[in-house]
């Protein structure tokens, strides 16, 4: 182990507190190894984790022999079993690639022998009617689709803060705010990370930071990664419209995407999108005209009905981190000793996740680290069952154990104040207001906040300990508010909502 | 002055003078006798409710809205607001609580139009 | 689970739920029970703290607060009683309400219910503009509850998208405040709100309104930096190299009340796809017998007198329902918003009930001049001429029980169309 400050002296730097990072990290956390998680932003899971499709693949679109197939099949093998874990709801509800004219049904077939040979399992082609009897609102120009009944539903953010956070329960330790300027080497051995907050000494960093991991290795002299983000634009519709597919509905593939899915989300929305653009700046997350025009478009000749679900409740754009190669780069540094990549992580790398995580355990004991089981794991994540999810008799119960479990601050998504307050304390407690709305949901409904945001700043300024005025929406600079009126004496933490 | 009449949704564009000199004033585009005195008082001396909130102290919610009992001069809002953000006032506020009986000289009062308790007893 | 029994239920205690309320109970209603989600009583009525509310109920000009207040003590007078903090989950057509409280779930089983929901802001997601997703960007109503109630100011140099109501309140508000106002775009070649909210919130304190304009992009990574505003041609379509960019830390909007009919839906009650608000007659009453509805959960209107008039018909049948049942009614005549009328409510008309029934209209198009004919049959009933009718003022037209008995038995419809004597625009 590297010497010095033993609170900035570790076994193991993980660069980023994505899903990626946040995965490796808990997979660390099972054995008695020192590790930092390092997180850039105010919070985890901001970056691609918060904006994708939210889809587990079932694995048939890559390559065999890629690594993005094998990790996919894998990773997603792995979902039910770590969704119960960590309390964070997760549905199997499987995923049809649609054929929309008799030219694209050969497409189908080649799949299907893709998807047998990646090892997935239970795929079937089904005919139109069966297909139109699974999902009504198909257009009525399918023929045929490829169903895959192991392709799942989660929302990845919830998925990302909740395993960072068993992570850091079961000792790693967490850095948010926290940017890695570089890796600092010792010949060509990792010594170290230099940070927005200092110098973390290890003897092993793993990069997973995102559409920025090519810059993190070439820091550290390692030139064989390349990345280029790849923007996705989407559109989520109204939870009235949840009935217009039940299953993850995509169109034949693409050669750079799995094209314009139409997919159910986990808490009920429809999600249509994404586009697929090559860009160059890693933090363009805009969206556009054009591009959300075509997210309709793609989506409609899958699910016609698309049109009438409009208007949309809200947009974003996420980027793809699309390496040189296409696939995954999960491996030790070529040139330094101690750098382990795990790179490229562009979509299926939410379902990949877990099993990635594994990989990169396997690379480090190959490096070198010693890995000895940690007594004290636990896998389980401690949860209260949220308020939209339960049965009234559930709400009952938690309202008469503690009262503002029953009392509602956001009405679109049926968030309590119980929820909100947790969410601001415990061992990942969120310190912004996206924070807020990512752990709970609150402000992400039909009224985009609204109703709850004048409501909920009150309870997170009075939480956090700060003024209302210097809370954030999620990064430093991202102030809500102008100000206090009659700003000369203001010096309250706001009304007890 | 051209003034577009509030008093009914007809919302006439009235045009308003007064001849150099003095005399009556001349008035055009006014469809009913309202929107003539309507259109006179904009001219001789507008006037407007002014509404805002005062800071409050040790309170459930840091302002309580206000508003003055009368109509004031247009021209004294500034001078009202003024005052109002310098004004901070101690739980338990009461709607109907006279906060000033002269805001800035206009010989109107401003009043509290709800109630704000104190903090920690009445609210979770 | 907490199980109540009550005459009527009103869900929500805004303008609406509350003088529903009070109503039910001056008609004889022996049990009222309000059930409310936040914490207070008054709804939105607590925000609006400008004047304006009350010139006809209380013969007052009175700010909403004030409105407000003498809403609460009247109920308070006549016991109704009042379940805040209580967030309703659910109506059955059978009328048990569930709601979530801090003591836990609470159903009322109810002999009639009226909903009060009231309606919600269009946001930014709704309209798809583009761009970036900084902080700075509000709903006009959320802004005014973070500077009324809250004591916050949104931000300092503030442009407003919309120039309904709701947003030309705020434009005076913060330029009292202090922020600076730089203007209130609107997408439409006239204005959103009343006049009288153009000439003193906008006209009084020189911000501009730009019509036919909207904003067309949002910039800046963190804190909102710009907003892309540009000039619309016909359809409203935004015309290409017409934008520019407006610096601004804060962008308001006000472009449109949805009513907030989530649990409407969810009983089964029709909605006017007009309105956004359930089908209802002349009684207030939904498809659903014994389920009243009234205010902006119906039909966004411009005047809480107007959400009055309409809450006190809710209650004073709410209440004769659960104390008689059901009206004997032989025939309800459908109306049919025609030309320039965008809607018109209520929906179903029976001869029974009130003497004179207040249709309320809203036009598609400003129209002057204009000659409101009220039809069916291919005989009129009712003609009334008003000099100027604008899509944000709210058009009231009454209606006599003579009238409507007089449309012949084999016809169901009444029609409703607004002609122009004179020139549109």
């Amino acid at each position: 182990m590297a010497r010095g400050d033993p609170d900035r002296t570790f076994d193991v730097v993980i660069v980023g507190g994505g899903i990626v990072g946040a995965m490796i990290a808990r997979e660390i956390s099972r054995y008695l190894v020192k590790t930092a998680l390092l997180e850039k932003e105010m919070d985890v899971a901001g970056g691609s984790t918060k904006a994708n499709s939210a889809i587990i693949h079932a694995g048939f679109d890559p390559e065999p022999g890629t690594l993005k197939a094998s990790l996919n099949v894998k990773g997603a093998a792995l979902y039910p079993g770590i969704a119960g874990e960590l309390g964070v709801e997760y549905t199997q509800s499987g995923s049809l690639v649609v054929a929309i004219g008799e030219e694209e049904a050969p497409v189908l077939e080649v799949l299907l022998e893709r998807g047998k040979r990646n090892g997935v399992a239970a795929l079937e082609i089904v005919g139109k009617d069966r297909l139109f009897r699974m999902e009504p609102g198909l257009s009525r120009a399918a023929v045929a689709a490829l169903f895959a009944p192991s392709a799942g539903i989660i929302c990845p953010f919830r998925l990302a803060i909740a395993a960072a956070e068993n992570a850091v329960c079961n000792g790693v330790r967490l850095f948010r705010d926290c940017a890695v300027t570089g890796v600092v080497l010792e010949g060509s051995r990792v010594k170290g990370v230099e940070t927005t907050r200092g110098f973390f000494a290890c003897d092993y960093v793993v990069n997973a930071a995102g559409v920025h991991a090519d810059e993190v290795a070439r820091s550290a002299g390692d030139d064989s990664i390349s990345i280029r983000p790849r923007r996705g634009q989407y559109h989520v519709l109204d939870k009235a419209h949840a009935g217009l597919v039940t299953r993850v509905v995509f169109p034949v593939p693409t050669k750079v995407s799995k094209g314009i899915v139409v997919t159910p989300t986990i808490d009920g929305n429809v999600l249509i999108g994404p586009t697929a653009e090559d860009i160059d700046d890693k933090e363009d997350t805009t969206t556009t005209e054009a591009g959300l025009a075509d997210v309709v478009t793609g989506a409609a000749r899958l699910v016609p009905g698309v049109v009438d679900a409009l208007p949309p409740i809200t947009q974003y754009s996420g980027l793809r981190a699309v390496e040189k190669s296409g696939d995954f780069v999960v491996a030790a540094s070529p040139v330094v000793s101690g750098l382990v990549n795990a790179a490229g992580i562009q979509s299926p790398g939410l379902s990949a996740a877990p099993a990635i995580a594994e990989m990169v355990l396997e690379i480090l004991r190959e490096q070198g680290l010693k890995t000895p089981p940690n007594p004290g794991f636990n896998p389980e994540r401690k949860t209260r069952r949220r308020f939209a999810v339960s049965s009234d008799a559930e709400r009952d119960i938690a309202a008469s154990a503690r009262a503002d479990c029953g009392h509602i601050v956001c009405r679109c998504e049926s968030v309590t104040r119980a929820e909100v307050v947790d969410a601001l304390r415990g061992p990942l407690g969120a310190v912004t207001l996206d924070g807020v709305k990512r752990r709970t949901r609150a402000g992400m409904g039909r009224c985009q906040g609204g109703f709850c945001t004048p409501r909920i700043i009150p309870i997170v300024a009075a939480e956090l300990g700060v003024r209302p005025e210097d809370l954030l929406k999620n990064e430093p600079g991202s102030r809500l508010l102008g100000g206090a009126t009659k700003a000369a004496g203001a010096r309250d933490g706001g009304s007890e909502a | 002055m051209d003034v577009t009449c509030i008093i009914c949704p007809n919302s006439c564009r009235i045009s308003v003078s007064r001849p150099e000199g003095g005399g009556a004033p001349v008035i055009r585009g006014a469809e009913c006798s309202k929107g003539i005195s309507y259109a006179i008082e904009e001219l001789d001396n507008p006037v407007r409710v002014l509404t805002s909130t005062v800071r409050v102290e040790g309170g459930t919610h840091r302002v309580v809205p206000v508003r003055t009992t009368s109509p004031i001069p247009k021209a004294k809002i500034g001078d009202c607001m003024k005052y109002i953000d310098s004004l901070a006032v101690s739980a338990p506020v009461a709607a109907g609580d006279v906060l000033s009986g002269d805001i800035a000289g206009t010989g109107v009062g401003m009043v509290a139009t709800w109630t704000v308790q104190k903090r920690g007893r009445e609210r979770e | 689970m907490k199980t109540m029994e009550f005459d009527v239920a009103v869900i929500g205690g805004g303008p609406a739920g509350l003088s529903a309320a009070c109503a039910a109970r001056e008609a004889g209603a022996s049990s009222v029970v309000i059930l409310e989600r936040d914490t207070e009583l008054g709804g939105i009525l607590r925000q609006c703290v400008h004047t304006g509310f009350g010139l006809r109920v209380f013969r007052e000009d009175l700010t909403g607060p004030e409105f407000a207040e003498r809403l609460v003590k009247r109920a308070g007078e006549l016991n109704v009683a009042v379940e805040a903090g209580s967030f309703v989950l659910s109506v059955t057509p059978d009328r048990r309400v569930r709601a979530s409280s801090k003591r836990g779930i609470l159903e009322v089983a109810a002999g009639a219910v009226v909903l009060c929901m009231g309606c919600r802001e269009r946001t930014r997601g709704s309209l798809a503009i583009p761009g970036s997703r900084p902080a700075g960007i509000w709903t006009a109503g959320a802004a005014q509850r973070l500077i009324n109630v809250e004591g916050y100011l949104p931000g300092k140099r503030v442009l407003i998208a919309g120039s309904g109501d709701v947003g030309l309140i705020m434009a005076r508000r913060l330029a009292l405040e202090g922020a600076e106002v730089l203007g209130v775009v609107e997408i439409a070649p006239y204005p959103g709100g009343l006049i009288r909210n153009v000439v003193q919130c906008l006209e009084d304190y020189g911000i501009p309104l730009l019509l036919s304009h909207a904003v067309t992009a949002i910039g800046g990574a963190r804190r909102l930096e710009w907003v892309e505003v540009s000039e619309v041609g016909p359809g409203m379509k935004p015309i290409p190299g017409t934008g520019r960019i407006v610096e601004c830390d804060t962008l308001l909007l006000s472009v449109g009340l949805i009513p907030e009919n989530e649990l409407s839906r969810a009983v089964g009650i029709p909605l006017d796809p007009r309105t956004g608000g359930p089908i209802v007659t002349n009684f207030m009453e939904t498809t659903v017998r014994g389920i009243f509805a009234s205010g902006n959960v119906v039909h966004v209107n411009d005047l809480v007198d107007n959400v009055s008039d309409e809450a006190r018909i809710a209650g004073e049948e709410a209440a004769a329902f659960a104390k008689y049942g059901p009206r004997a009614v032989v025939r309800f005549l459908e109306v049919i918003p025609g030309e320039r009328v965008r809607s018109v409510v209520p929906q179903r008309l029976a001869a029974a009930g009130q003497d004179t029934i207040t249709l309320d209209l809203r036009v598609t198009e400003p129209v002057e001049d204009a000659l409101i004919e009220v039809s069916a049959g291919g005989g009129r009933l009712a003609v009334y001429r008003r000099r100027r009718l604008r899509p944000g003022e709210m058009v009231r037209i009454p209606i006599t029980r003579a009238q409507i008995d007089s449309v012949p038995w084999d016809r169901n419809k009444v029609y409703v169309s607004i002609r122009s004597d004179g020139r549109v625009g």
